[in-house]
């Protein structure tokens, strides 16, 4: 009666309708289940967000300072301002540097030759030795190139209204993420890796779960027509999946400060047919197995593993061998994924999307024929 | 007499395989109707073409007064099918099941309330209404299953093994629900492999390699086999079969 009373908002009769409010009841009465479905894109965006960050923060550095003159003083003060690094001083020879590398204590040395001002001055070239730990050369170069950004921040500003002819200026500007924040790469990344584990596979297993208790059976046998099963299957999990996206797109933008730029309403409208994408991948591995851990197994495998690998979020498409760059096209997330990445970082319009958007059309079409077409030999 | 199936030269062919060849035959209102065959007979195909499920290769068929071949959406609103598996969702309490199955059959929020209520009066599951069905015995969940299938009053409903796995005493319960269904009208269509409950039905067919080689009354079988039981009868038919296991 209780429950009854808790759920009397979905009450209403339509087949369709009825058929969905027992949908919402199975999401409901499997809490476990229904936490992880909802609680999933917390954890991985706090997850990617705070603990797999390559961020540097306050990371400490050495410096090794041989001439102590103007212009090293002054980049040591940079480095030391920025909050990036601190400066530990107490340095005074390369064994120093050995040691507390050794100690583990710092994994970057800036050493200043002698007469580093002097040779910057007049002879318009000038040495700063960077020496960092590689035994972990993502963060090593990470830290040379935070380092060197703020050297030649230093050198733009002190040729700053000067002729000197043969001063070669490097030019660094890092566009749409100019602090380097993970942030930017992984929030598309994880909203796509949440929609497609949710809506694939929950799909799939929900689909084949009927088959596997002869609950399907009953529906065949039922005037209920095959569409409205199929929409009914939808319909809890496309709900579910917009609750995900507010909650991944809600702690970006106030938690780890990752702004939308793009328009709301087209990042919102491109995620609905992604999340359907997903739903009719999920459809057709459903009408391609009769047991739950079998759809779960393709799910994962051929389906989660792809999005994470080959969506460009972990490894990027440009650096992969020709036939794994091939390989991605067909994967539905990189397209997703892109089109993420231009709406919600870029500021982009749909311009700029509409190629990545036809192709997501076009992949849920086919997809869509092929499931309904195997959904219908079953039935003859 | 009226007939709510009639069958004639009903076929299935799978490429050159003659799942069902060439059935003929008629089942009246109120009638409960034995279809008995070996695994690999026939029965679920001849039954799935019944059920709209499948169109047949050739012969004709009513179901209901519709045609199998043209007026499956309309077989199937006025069908009841139930399963050995029971087809109840564990996850679901007993009313939500009704209601579910209600509203699949488009009927109205009015007429699942009353027959919702009818039902647990008449199971006397009044204590479990709000339960988990998962949580109730196999008997009762049973039960439950045919009060489900026939919950939209079809003129048929078909029972495909209905009592496997299920211990005797249910089993007889089982039957006399059965039979109250049958004096309300309702035709019974049932597939056995318990050959007491062959006994209970009018009447009985039994299939041997697609055909229908036997079709009478359980005492009319018996005395033009010249057999003592029902088991005697499927046996002395089934040994002359071709075809065996699924």
């Amino acid at each position: 009666m209780e429950q009854q009373k808790r759920y009397s908002f979905l009450k209403r009769s339509s087949s369709l309708f009825a058929f969905i409010r027992k949908e919402f009841y199975h999401i409901f009465r499997d809490r476990r289940t229904m936490f992880i479905l909802l609680g999933m894109p917390i954890v991985e965006i706090i997850i990617f967000g705070f603990a797999l960050t390559n961020e540097v923060k306050n990371s400490k550095i050495a410096v090794f300072d041989q001439s102590a003159d103007q212009a090293s003083v002054a980049i040591t003060q940079e480095l030391n301002a920025s909050r990036y690094f601190d400066v530990v001083k107490d340095i005074h020879s390369y064994s120093d540097i050995d040691a507390a590398f050794r100690k583990g204590t710092m994994k970057l040395a800036v050493v200043f030759p002698k007469n580093f001002n002097e040779d910057l001055l007049h002879l318009n070239k000038a040495q700063v030795q960077l020496i960092a730990d590689a035994s972990d050369p993502n963060v090593a170069t990470t830290l040379t190139n935070y380092a060197t950004a703020i050297i030649l921040d230093y050198q733009d500003r002190i040729t700053q209204g000067r002729q000197i002819p043969y001063m070669i200026k490097t030019e660094q500007r890092m566009l749409y993420n100019p602090q380097l924040k993970g942030a930017y790469s992984f929030v598309p990344g994880v909203m796509a890796m949440v929609l497609m584990l949710i809506c694939t596979m929950m799909t799939a297993v929900t689909i084949v779960k009927e088959k596997e208790t002869g609950t399907m059976e009953i529906m065949l046998v039922s005037p209920l027509q095959p569409f409205k099963i199929i929409v009914a299957k939808a319909v809890p999990y496309l709900l579910l999946s917009l609750i995900n996206i507010a909650s991944i797109l809600l702690l970006s933008t106030f938690v780890l400060g990752v702004p939308i730029q793009g328009n709301l309403l087209l990042l919102i409208g491109e995620g609905v047919l992604f999340i359907i994408t997903c739903l009719t991948l999920g459809l057709l591995i459903s009408t391609s197995t009769d047991s739950q851990q079998t759809a779960m197994f393709i799910s994962l495998t051929g389906m989660f593993l792809p999005t994470v690998m080959l969506s460009g979020f972990m490894f990027p498409v440009e650096n992969m061998p020709r036939f794994l760059q091939i390989i991605s096209n067909i994967v539905p997330a990189r397209w997703f994924y892109s089109i993420v990445k231009d709406v919600m970082i870029k500021g982009l319009g749909f311009t700029a999307v509409w190629k990545e958007t036809l192709i997501l059309v076009g992949m849920t079409l086919a997809l869509l024929a092929l499931s309904i077409k195997k959904f219908k030999i079953r039935l003859a | 007499m009226e007939y709510v199936i009639r069958a004639e030269k009903l076929s299935k062919t799978f490429g050159d395989f003659r799942a069902v060849d060439e059935i003929s035959f008629q089942v009246s209102k109120g009638e409960i109707f034995g279809f008995l065959g070996a695994n690999g007979a026939g029965k679920t195909t001849a039954m799935r073409m019944l059920c709209g499920l499948s169109i047949p290769s050739s012969g004709k068929a009513t179901v209901a007064g519709f045609d199998v071949y043209k007026q499956t959406e309309l077989i199937k609103k006025n069908i009841g099918y139930m399963s050995q598996k029971f087809s109840l969702y564990e996850d679901l309490t007993v009313k939500e099941n009704m209601q579910f199955y209600g509203g699949i059959y488009g009927k109205s929020n009015q007429f699942i309330k009353e027959k919702t209520a009818a039902i647990i009066e008449q199971l006397s599951l009044q204590n479990e209404a709000g339960k988990l069905v998962g949580s109730l015995p196999l008997g009762w969940k049973q039960k439950l299953a045919f009060s489900v299938a026939i919950f939209h009053e079809p003129a048929i409903v078909f029972l495909d093994e209905p009592t496997g796995g299920v211990d005797p005493v249910t089993r007889r319960e089982f039957w006399s629900m059965i039979y109250q269904a049958a004096d309300s009208g309702i035709t019974v269509f049932v597939t056995t492999h318990y050959m007491d409950e062959a006994e209970y039905c009018n009447r009985v067919s039994i299939m041997v390699d697609g055909k229908i080689e036997a079709l009478d009354t359980p005492h009319g079988l018996k005395k033009t086999f010249g057999a003592d039981s029902m088991d005697s009868v499927f046996l002395k038919l089934a040994r002359g079969a071709a075809r065996s296991a699924d």
